[in-house]
């Protein structure tokens, strides 16, 4: 097991458009390091370039605190789960598990047993001598997955290893993922867009866009204070709901202003100092139908989708900036379609961004002082 | 369904009809007495197998066959050997003027065979390899390389390049993952540039005419080309060389095809 530094690793295929552009990140020993962003966020970049696949055009790689950035691939020993499983299709299951080993030299005796010990770990020891092509997609995965951990690599790389299955085995393998992460205690970067991935398997998480690093931290922390605008609309389903709104300080309160809101939101005890025009979010959770007279925000009800153990309510709202709002209410909420509800916002979970889309305000966390001004923003 | 199934299948046989009766008449030819070839008339009734006796007992024809088998898998084994590695390497790494490689290639193939004639007889008379087979072996590789490379290049481009990342990570370097697992999984590619730089050397006539001086080492093309006399051309002996020499290289090309397994990499990656 090692840990993995990135110092200002930059990628560019043409020199107008880098894929990555000078990236930090270190990886502790035994971490799950999510990487996780749209696609094309060049996340598979950054890890193609941790494997040694690609080639930083500037700037360095740390495996172990050995400087790797100009090793190739096969003495980096580092193991990586593609997404396409790259499995070799002319060799069984037991051969693809013991490739790594053979090639790295180990007796034929010790690596019959690794490879059986992997199998029985994923559960995959009858399918040892059939070939990937009689495989389904779950076995494949797991083929591809046992290929990696086969032998002891010092970081584990997984490439969107989940996207390529149905969404009920994708939850289990999540699962299982995160207990083996717990049993093997070893170094794994692993790569998503899915959000919901991110936040239920990282030890911590990196929000990418555009090839930088938006935001580095644990899932509920980049989940409660998300660094700007984007990671606060990336994480967290459903969507984070943002509006406009204009800022008003008198005497330690904190008012603001919009044309969503039909009374203003007071935060007291505020001692900041905030721009003019400013943009407020808050996730569909933080907010409960209330009546009109204690009400933020009135809408028309647009859409009702029953997700089960609750209910997402889509409302008109004129000022929001997708034109609408998501509330999440209790399943058993009476609301027809058309019909006008009102709800209040929960003050303590308010999130804010300056103009740039940078945060503004750090929430307390449980147990901590009061609301004070984000240490440092870009 | 039914209606075009039957004319998928009348058009099929048609296809076939046409494509074997030229052959079919050729072996048929070759089995008829000579006078009868030009007398007119249907050639079934009067079987002969003259020909045959002719050019294996008279003319040795055997010689021949030696020759061009030797030649045409020499050049095909040396030519494959040379051609993987310069192909793979064209079609993954990422060197700078590997366009401008793949069209000096192209060119070289371009050239105009007679044109490398008398400058290629000067040096492989200086060598003193006139009349061997590393003579002919040489030559066939100007035009067999660039064919190999291009196809090969083209069939390795196509396989995932997933696997070969993922054998480098497992340990395995550049050399070891192209014979791992880029080979193993370019039967089909492997063996369609085989059969087909066989064929172009089992055909070649100008280089194996130029650079060979007797029987001994003449090859079949040249062979049958000069089993015209000085008054006649023995067309019978003609299409018996020519049915035999056909023969051969069937045989050749389905030993190989077996090689040709379609869907071989089905299973390496999804979608």
């Amino acid at each position: 097991m090692a840990s993995i530094q990135l110092e200002h690793v930059t990628k560019s295929y043409d020199a107008a458009q880098p894929v990555v552009r000078d990236m930090n990140l270190a990886i502790a020993d035994g971490e799950l390091l999510v990487l996780v962003g749209p696609s094309g966020c060049g996340k598979s970049t950054v890890l193609r370039l941790v494997a040694g696949l690609e080639t930083p055009t500037a700037g360095r790689v740390f495996i172990g605190g050995e400087d790797m950035t100009a090793v190739p691939p096969q003495h980096r020993d580092v193991a990586m789960v593609f997404q396409s499983y790259a499995l070799y299709p002319h060799m069984t299951v037991r051969q693809n598990l013991g490739f790594g080993l053979r090639m790295r030299g180990v007796p034929a005796g010790d690596a019959s047993s690794a490879v059986e010990k992997t199998a029985d770990m994923l559960g995959i020891r009858a399918l040892l001598d059939r070939r990937p092509a009689q495989l389904s997609g779950g076995q494949r995965q797991r083929v591809a997955l046992g290929r990696a951990l086969a032998r002891h690599a010092r970081a584990y790389l997984l490439d969107e290893p989940l996207s390529n299955l149905d969404p009920l085995l994708r939850v289990d393998t999540r699962s299982e993922l995160a207990l083996l992460h717990r049993q093997l205690a070893a170094t794994m970067v692993y790569v998503t867009h899915d959000q919901e991935e991110a936040m239920t398997l990282g030890s911590r998480i990196a929000v990418m866009r555009d090839g930088m690093v938006e935001q580095v931290g644990l899932p509920l922390d980049v989940y409660r204070q998300p660094a700007n605008r984007f990671v606060a609309s990336f994480i967290g389903t459903p969507r984070v709901n943002l509006f406009a709104c204009s800022c008003e300080q008198s005497s330690g309160a904190l008012s603001l202003a919009s044309s969503v809101l039909i009374r203003p939101l007071v935060l007291p005890g505020f001692d900041g100092q905030l721009p003019q025009q400013i943009e407020a979010g808050f996730r569909p959770q933080d907010a409960e139908l209330c009546a009109a007279e204690d009400a933020h925000v009135i809408g028309a009800v647009v859409l009702i989708e029953p997700l089960g153990p609750a209910t997402l309510l889509h409302l008109r709202a004129d000022g929001a900036s997708e034109g609408s709002l998501r509330v999440v209410v209790p399943a058993d909420a009476v609301v027809r379609h058309g019909e006008q509800v009102g709800f209040r916002i929960r003050l303590d979970r308010l999130h804010l961004f300056d103009a740039a889309g940078h945060r503004l305000v750090e929430h307390p966390r449980p147990g901590a002082g009061p609301a004070k001004m984000a240490p440092e923003h870009r | 369904m039914k209606g075009s199934g039957l004319a998928m299948r009348v058009g099929v046989w048609s296809l076939v009809f046409a494509l074997m009766l030229p052959l079919a008449w050729a072996v048929l030819a070759s089995f008829t007495p000579e006078q009868r070839l030009f007398g007119g008339g249907p050639l079934l009734p009067s079987l002969t197998g003259e020909h045959y006796r002719a050019i294996f007992i008279e003319r040795s024809f055997w010689i021949p066959i030696r020759n061009s088998l030797i030649v045409a898998l020499a050049t095909t084994v040396t030519s494959l050997l040379l051609a993987v590695p310069c192909a793979y390497a064209l079609a993954r790494l990422p060197f700078s003027g590997h366009r401008l490689v793949l069209a000096f290639v192209l060119a070289v193939s371009m050239f105009p065979q007679i044109a490398m004639v008398p400058s290629l007889y000067i040096i492989l008379r200086a060598a003193h390899l006139l009349d061997t087979y590393p003579g002919l072996v040489g030559p066939y590789l100007t035009f067999a390389l660039p064919l190999a490379v291009w196809l090969l290049s083209g069939f390795f481009r196509q396989l995932p390049a997933d696997l070969e990342d993922a054998a480098m990570l497992d340990g395995a370097s550049r050399m070891r993952a192209l014979l791992e697992v880029v080979l193993p999984l370019s039967g089909p590619g492997v063996a369609t540039t085989g059969i087909l730089v066989f064929l172009y050397s089992w055909n070649e006539f100008l280089f194996a005419l130029s650079f060979t001086l007797g029987p001994e080492r003449y090859t079949v093309p040249v062979a049958i080309t000069l089993f015209r006399g000085q008054y006649q051309v023995p067309w019978g002996q003609v299409l018996a060389a020519a049915v035999v020499a056909t023969s051969v290289v069937a045989g050749v090309v389905l030993v190989a095809q077996r090689r040709i397994i379609a869907g071989l990499t089905s299973g390496a990656v999804k979608g």
